[in-house]
């Protein structure tokens, strides 16, 4: 139950985050960082993958709502809640296996390495359907780029901050 | 059958994932055809409310560049009104033809391909779709959607918008589109290379459209070249209106607009 509305509070408090603030940085122009994402990447594993894939869609369509985007936010979020298992075995390994990854006990390292994978794909999908030209696959590739670091970047900041201390 | 069930059940996240995929991916294609994304637009009560409580404290940050605009806004209006010499009783707005509409902007984005603006000014301000949308200094977009309080304008910035626009020094006209690069650079296409274009010249809106009355203004000439074909002109226009930074707007209603239509309807479809 506590879980259940920590979910729901990091659902709500990263969507306003994201378009209340960080739509509107616009740091040399063009690049925000898209923090929502969050709220998949650290996602509890051992829940229904049925209900998280809906729960992805549905936070990435609030955000297009909110950007009038389309659907691109709610296709690049789904997207990245489907390879997230993957990814999360890439990374993590055995402790994937026992199904006991506790974010704040992973190591720093490995935690770098499964949000870049995670926030790259993210990304990479984003921004192709936005700019929806093959002709501008240069723009995409700097875009995600330039908005992954970001995103990275303040993820990792955030986890830091807000885990709770275990020693 | 019992297979086919079976593979539905052991594929069932797959199946799901390419469900809400394909849901996103056609909303997507939905918005890049213009007018047609229905239902994924900011301007609804939810979105509209977030965005209008976080600009009412937003908005205190920007009372003093709004003054300034408003004291020049006057200024202009005055030195106009002191040199018009005309009784009072012609100036009924009853019996003018564009009428205006005040209204707050509660979003504003610049940096994506297609830009949108939200405003707090809706259906109950007898706002309707395909209005024109402008400041003081010049042209801000079209509106798109509307709901009860809040409209969405599609931004001259935004790689689906065409605006109708002039030269100032002639009658040349020319349609103004955006190939998405600078936030204040637009580009107006298919100008005729009789046009004798300079440097630094004035771009205003051309009467051509219902949308925008005739001669506001929209930007200098940055620099031209021939098109491709090399019969017409593409030209970068510096806009005079900062689109990074706009508080107020006003909505412009053009009372003929249903004769024009319905004039322009009648004509025999070849």
């Amino acid at each position: 139950m506590n879980n259940t509305s920590t979910q729901i509070l990091r659902f709500l408090g990263l969507l306003l985050l994201q378009v209340t603030i960080c739509n509107n940085i616009n740091f040399l122009g063009y690049i925000n960082p898209y923090v929502y994402v969050l709220f998949v990447l650290v996602f509890p594993i051992n829940v229904n993958r049925q209900l998280f894939l809906f729960l992805s869609f549905l936070l990435g369509l609030c955000v297009d709502i909110f950007s009038d985007s389309g659907g691109v936010h709610a296709a690049a979020t789904v997207a990245l809640a489907y390879f997230r298992p993957p990814v999360l075995k890439f990374s993590f390994g055995a402790m994937y296996d026992y199904q006991t990854i506790k974010f704040s006990n992973t190591e720093i390292g490995s935690r770098i390495g499964y949000f870049t994978l995670l926030v790259v794909l993210h990304h990479l999908i984003l921004f192709s359907l936005e700019v929806f030209k093959f002709s501008e696959i240069l723009l995409v590739l700097k875009k995600t780029l330039f908005s992954s670091l970001f995103t990275i970047f303040i993820c990792l900041l955030f986890t830091v901050l807000f885990s709770k201390k275990t020693k | 059958m019992q297979q086919i069930i079976n593979f539905v059940l052991r594929n069932k996240s797959f199946l799901l994932f390419l469900l809400l995929f394909s849901i996103g991916l056609g909303l997507t294609i939905q918005s890049h055809s213009y007018h047609k994304s229905k239902f994924i637009n900011s301007a609804n009560s939810v979105s509209g409310g977030v965005y209008n409580s976080v600009n009412s404290i937003d908005q205190y940050f920007h009372l003093k560049t709004e003054n300034e605009l408003l004291l020049e806004d006057n200024k202009a209006l005055k030195s106009l009104l002191f040199n018009l010499d005309i009784n009072d009783s012609i100036i009924d707005p009853q019996h003018l033809q564009y009428s205006v509409i005040g209204a707050k902007v509660v979003k504003n984005s610049y940096s994506a391909q297609d830009n949108y603006l939200t405003i707090k000014a809706g259906t109950k301000d007898s706002i309707t779709e395909d209005l024109g949308v402008i400041t003081s200094k010049g042209i801000v977009g079209i509106i798109d959607k509307t709901s009860n309080n809040y409209s969405r304008v599609l931004s001259i910035l935004n790689s689906q918008s065409r605006v109708n626009a002039k030269l100032k020094s002639s009658y040349h006209i020319g349609s103004l589109i955006w190939n998405t690069k600078a936030p204040n650079t637009v580009q107006l296409v298919d100008v005729s290379k009789f046009a004798n274009i300079k440097i630094g010249d004035t771009i205003e809106t051309g009467g051509q459209s219902s949308i925008f009355p005739e001669g506001i203004p929209i930007g200098t000439i940055l620099d031209f070249k021939d098109d491709q074909g090399g019969d017409t002109y593409n030209i970068n226009v510096t806009l005079f209106n900062d689109m990074t930074n706009i508080g107020h707007v006003y909505i412009v209603t053009n009372k003929d607009k249903q004769e024009i239509k319905a004039l322009q309807n009648n004509l025999p479809n070849e």
